[in-house]
């Protein structure tokens, strides 16, 4: 180990795997939310890491656990750990004593590969196998029927399984499979250069290119210490906040859809065309990509004009979620659907929009600034009743939110450089970069020796929000199902990466 | 309450009438670097050293480019000491035979183009597509979703999304064909009825590029499927994926052979 070795923004704690629980259970009575955990190899000792948010504006906590591959689980302490500990059993071959639920997350039932993919020894061959059912609670009684819905389902969505327990209208149980799309991104990363895996990042969550390809960036200008330029941390913003722009515009398209609003479904979709649109004249790329790079944009864009060039999409998006927040059809069907109360949100891990709609107050950019967002001045809207319609409120200020921080952005751009000259330094460094995505949080942390990537480590908002949405599933009804899922407006390819 | 139907009425037509005439919406969007040999340097690696899918190889000297593989990073344009590799706008790449993405010095004759089989003329007019997700990134489906937009309205061609591989003649295919849904893809082909038709849609579809190598990632549909059009693009635009599908009825021009653009 290296003193150069350092994540930002973290204070750091060493523990032990005897300490562990007593450690989780002191952080979350003080009020802590655990972020993500994740594990790696140091010359061929495993190392557990907790990432743990202490407040706004305070460092993160870090917990360094050096074990050995058994170490017991946090799942019954700390709910959301329980995917981030059964990714580890799946990719890393670790054991975790007395998990609620051991059963595969990652690697399907009937799948296997020859050593585990981010195990000691790295990977080795290809996953194969063939379909095998998933494990999950046995529901049964009279009339019960089950319903298997995909990999491959109506209309163009993305893949996945959907295991349905219900009766009549009811809903008893429901059971999401994902990670059918799981496509070993972690791993690819490793080997990369760390200034050229850029390109990787950008294709994790095609509607995210803007928010993967900027956390995964500011964790290594973390860890090589990169000061990036004003103007490139500024269009940064205008990047980021493009990206948001059309995600929030499709999720009413979407949502308007699932109520059978057929104008206002083509009214948002149209809009988030539109912003795409713009996105290609200015930057070539529809999905805004192929611009950020480590120490800042590959080249400088004209965003002077953003504010006459986006005009009538603004008042047309002003008045369309005026619109859509009259239409009682829409509303009816948003009002009380799809309940998460607060504490199940902290519990379970719910970000980004659908934590704030339940009342927590969290968001990133305004909690552990990163690129010029200290400098903007914005709001982070807040509901408390943790239904569909909460969530939708939400989006819709947060797009409202979106407009104002693309004004204030274009407006403050000043001429200069956009790229900082840097040398790539040698030895291992280590750095954590963070963005607050449409969908809510996301987190990259690199390890970097000589140049080289070692280990990258992805926590999509997706993940943390599919783990949420079974929650508000159990109890309701059919009829409402699609425009709850709707309501969380998830991803599958960030989850399964 | 707002009265939807008047508001849609009010705004008017949204749709373009590209190919016919009209904006296909793409002002700006970058496509395949244009390769100019005359101006490579023989002893130089540097695009091949810069590309990160290894769509740009040196062989004996020689590059050799497969756009199959190109996600349209634009890193070649950058690194080129020499000019060799420029910007375009050059998206429209669907192509009949996979060879046509790799670039040939000595084009074949204008019959290269007409090997794709005869679509059947019932499927020219009307057209419904089965959609497969095989483990995309997601920028696929959210450009193939765009289609039904009002801008782009893909029903104004006769086109349509089907639930039913039943009622599908054209299996559209996104993402490298992960392990786990190889067996669903295949199952979803044996369902259709002939005459089928199948579009590798996405670099990923194409050639696998950048997922395969990994122990996740597959290799696209490359002898997996009977593919009739190879799209690569990263992910292919919505104007991309209309030519595609009008090239696949005989309804549009195949803009690409031997790798060179508009050569057809």
């Amino acid at each position: 180990m290296s003193a150069a070795m350092t994540y930002n923004d973290c204070e750091r704690r060493q523990i032990s795997a005897a300490d562990l629980t007593a450690v989780a259970t002191d952080c979350i009575a003080a009020g802590m939310r655990f972020q993500m955990a994740w594990h790696d190899w140091e010359e061929g000792v495993c190392v557990v890491r907790y990432l743990i948010s202490q407040g706004n504006r305070v460092p993160f906590l870090l917990l360094e656990l050096r074990t050995d591959e058994t170490l017991p689980s946090l799942a019954a302490v700390v709910p959301l750990l329980g995917w981030y500990e059964r990714e580890m059993q799946d990719l890393g071959g670790l054991h975790f004593t007395g998990h609620p639920e051991p059963y595969p997350l990652v690697i399907h039932e009937g799948f296997s590969l020859p050593r585990p993919a981010l195990g000691r020894e790295g990977p080795e061959g290809h996953l194969s196998g063939a379909y095998a059912p998933p494990t999950m609670p046995e529901v049964r009684g009279d009339q019960v029927q089950d319903l298997y819905w995909g990999p491959i389902r109506a209309d163009v969505v993305e893949t996945g399984e959907f295991h349905f327990s219900y009766i009549g209208e009811a809903i008893l149980h429901y059971h999401p499979r994902l990670f059918f799309k799981h496509r070993g991104m972690e791993a690819r990363f490793a080997g990369q250069r760390a200034e050229a895996a850029v390109f990787l990042a950008e294709r994790v969550s095609g509607v995210g290119s803007v928010g993967h390809a900027l956390a995964y960036c500011q964790a290594v200008e973390s860890a090589w210490s990169i000061e990036v330029p004003a103007r490139a941390q500024l269009l940064r913003v205008i990047l980021a906040e493009l990206e948001r722009l059309y995600n929030h515009f499709h999720y009413f398209g979407l949502l308007a859809k699932t109520t059978t609003l057929k104008v206002g479904s083509a009214t948002g979709f149209l809009l988030e065309e539109r912003v795409k649109q713009v996105a290609g004249q200015l930057t070539g790329s529809r999905f805004l990509r192929s611009l950020l790079t480590v120490g800042g944009l590959r080249r400088n864009l004209q965003a002077e004009h953003l504010a006459s060039v986006l005009e009538n999409i603004i008042d047309e998006g002003e008045a369309y979620l005026t619109r859509l927040h009259q239409t009682a059809s829409h509303l009816d069907r948003l009002m009380g659907t799809g309940i998460l109360s607060k504490e199940a949100a902290f519990d379970q891990g719910a970000t980004g929009p659908v934590a704030r709609a339940s009342g927590l107050d969290r968001d990133l950019r305004r909690d552990h600034p990163y690129a010029a967002y200290s400098h903007l001045r914005f709001n982070v809207p807040v509901r408390e009743k943790g239904d569909a319609m909460a969530r939708s409120e939400v989006r819709a200020d947060s797009l409202r939110e979106a407009i104002a921080l693309l004004m204030q952005a274009s407006g403050r751009l000043k001429a200069g450089p956009v790229r900082a000259e840097y040398t790539v330094p040698q030895g291992q460094q280590e750095g954590l970069g963070w963005t607050e995505t449409p969908r809510g949080s996301l987190y990259y942390s690199v390890r970097i020796r000589d140049g080289r990537l070692e280990r990258v480590k992805i926590k999509s908002p997706s993940f943390s929000n599919w783990r949420v949405f079974p929650l508000t599933v159990h109890g309701t009804n059919m009829m409402d199902y699609a425009i709850n899922e709707a309501s969380f407006g998830l991803t599958i390819a960030g989850c399964d990466r | 309450m707002p009265v939807w139907t008047w508001t849609g009425l009010k705004a008017g037509k949204a749709a373009t009438r590209w190919p016919q005439r009209g904006p296909d919406g793409q002002e700006g969007v970058l496509g395949m670097p244009r390769w100019d040999p005359a101006a490579c340097r023989s002893d130089c690696n540097t695009c091949a050293a810069a590309c990160p899918t290894g769509a740009i190889t040196v062989a004996n000297g020689t590059a050799v480019v497969d756009y199959g593989r190109c996600i349209v990073c634009q890193r070649c344009v950058e690194d080129c000491p020499e000019g060799a590799m420029t910007s375009s706008y050059d998206w429209a790449f669907g192509v009949r035979r996979r060879e046509d993405l790799i670039w040939t010095a000595a084009l074949d004759g204008p019959e290269g183009q007409q090997v794709g089989k005869r679509v059947a003329r019932s499927l020219r007019r009307s057209l419904h597509i089965r959609h497969v997700d095989a483990g995309s990134c997601n920028g696929c489906e959210s450009e193939i979703s765009a289609l039904d937009n009002p801008f782009y309205n893909l029903h104004r061609l006769g086109i349509f999304f089907t639930p039913s591989p039943r009622f599908a003649d054209l299996l559209m295919v996104t993402g490298p064909v992960t392990a786990p849904m190889r067996e669903p893809l295949l199952a979803t082909w044996e369902a259709m009825p002939e005459p089928r038709l199948v579009l590798a849609t996405g670099t990923c579809a194409v050639s696998g590029a950048p997922m395969d190598g990994g122990y996740a990632g597959g290799h696209g549909l490359n002898e997996l499927l009977p593919v009739d059009v190879w799209l690569p693009g990263c992910p292919p635009n919505p104007a991309a994926l209309i030519h595609a599908l009008l090239l696949l009825l005989e309804r549009m021009p195949q803009r690409v052979q031997g790798g060179h653009y508009g050569a057809g």
